[in-house]
């Protein structure tokens, strides 16, 4: 009886961030598959630490234990990406592109944006999903990631450079000099 | 502010972060710089790029339902669980109780008798009585003094016999105290050793058998007679200690008629 109020609690709060929680999972597993599998054992996690959850932000809350997850599984079944040196690379992008325009992105490819943010380390995909795609704040990324907030506000910049360039956006200020 | 510091800060301004002063000096910068204007620009495009770039990826159909299903299995498979922890718990519980019901069985089956314990409180008040320098409240060997010495300290009256003719001198009488209740105490003397005689009137048992127990290297005969319970002790040999009682069963036995 107790068990399915909890369980009636539990899906009030927590089901309605599904699509979150599945974002955070594909973007950061990268398949379809994975991510399911992700969010599924995310969500027993949450259920069973329900009881520790006393109200506040149910999303942020939910995110935390879906990413926590994701790297469990990530270390569990990949070899974690090589992180790249991002900036050696930046600069590799950057020479090569001419001076496009911004108007230029709007007709970017899709496909070419989302293999960019899926080529991005994890550290710096996740901070643009949870800032771009969920909208958090500094705050709560870095509750969110146990980061401090001049980290988020970093490695967003070096995401975002890195993206632009990809993209054949002059992003840095005095870069086309 | 310079272009340096505007491409730290061009993110924390453009996620809303910055607080109210440094916004105005970041708007005013970008109004006066080309490049960062530019750059401002770039970031705002990339954020439509990726808002309106269909990148969000929404939940599967069904993956709801196999949650919910999950987590249905995982809340039963910890019910059973729990259930089966709880049997464990009646099970140890069960175990618990008959083990303490063994226990105290044995316990009541090991536990001293009545008897027993009247033998220790006997040997005890032998040995006190030795060890207290207060062996006697009346000394004499007078049977006629130590009988009377007894009116008004007990409600019953000890039968005393001086037995020296027969080498058993009486030493005198003392009150003692003995599972429960005010008894006296004669003491009688063979060579170095003393014999204590506890007499009480008897509750059970009017004719008892005569019983010869030892411990701790005292010999003890209780018999009953007479309407009275007698408890001799005595570090004396047994076979001298039995001839005493004897003795004095003879001697407290009815007179013939003559």
């Amino acid at each position: 009886m107790q068990d399915s109020n909890q369980l009636a609690r539990f899906e009030q709060a927590v089901l309605p961030h599904l699509d979150a929680a599945y974002n955070l999972a594909r973007w950061l597993t990268r398949n379809d598959h994975d991510a399911e599998d992700v969010v599924q054992e995310a969500y027993l996690r949450a259920f069973k630490f329900f009881g520790g959850f006393h109200g506040g932000d149910s999303r942020a809350w939910l995110l935390t234990i879906v990413r926590n997850t994701c790297y469990t599984w990530l270390q569990q079944n990949r070899r974690r990406e090589l992180a790249v040196d991002l900036e050696e690379e930046l600069q590799l992008v950057e020479s090569n592109a001419p001076s496009p325009e911004a108007t230029l992105l709007q007709s970017a490819d899709n496909q070419m944006l989302r293999q960019a943010l899926e080529e991005l380390p994890e550290e710096f995909r996740e901070v643009v999903i949870l800032r771009e795609l969920e909208g958090l704040s500094y705050k709560e990324i870095a509750d969110l990631a146990e980061l401090p907030l001049g980290t988020v506000m970093s490695r967003l910049a070096r995401a975002r450079k890195r993206l632009a360039a990809r993209l054949g956006l002059s992003a840095a200020p005095g870069g086309l000099k | 502010m310079s272009c340096q510091e505007t491409q730290d800060l061009i993110h924390g301004y453009f996620d809303g972060e910055l607080d109210l002063v440094r916004s105005l000096e970041m708007e005013r910068h970008l109004r006066d710089c080309q490049a960062c204007s530019q750059a401002h620009q770039n970031y705002q495009a990339l954020r439509s790029a990726i808002t309106t770039g269909s990148l969000y990826f929404k939940s599967p159909v069904g993956l709801q339902r196999r949650i919910q299903s999950s987590m249905r299995k995982a809340i039963k498979a910890e019910t059973r669980r729990r259930m089966w922890s709880w049997r464990w718990l009646s099970a140890g519980a069960a175990l618990a109780v008959l083990a303490l019901l063994t226990w105290s069985f044995l316990l009541l089956l090991t536990r001293p008798s009545a008897n027993d314990l009247l033998t220790q409180e006997v040997i005890s008040g032998h040995v006190r009585s030795l060890m207290a320098t207060h062996l006697t409240d009346v000394s004499s060997s007078d049977q006629h003094t130590v009988k009377p010495w007894f009116n008004g300290r007990l409600d019953f009256s000890p039968p005393v016999k001086d037995l020296t003719d027969r080498g058993f001198p009486l030493v005198g009488g003392r009150l003692d105290y003995l599972s429960n209740r005010p008894v006296a105490a004669l003491v009688y003397r063979r060579q170095q050793h003393f014999i204590n005689l506890f007499i009480c009137p008897a509750t059970s048992d009017p004719d008892g058998e005569k019983r010869t127990v030892t411990r701790q290297g005292y010999h003890l005969i209780h018999w009953t007679a007479e309407g009275m319970t007698y408890w001799a002790v005595s570090d004396l040999n047994v076979g001298e200690l039995q001839e005493f009682v004897r003795i004095l069963q003879n001697q407290t036995a009815p007179p013939p008629p003559n």
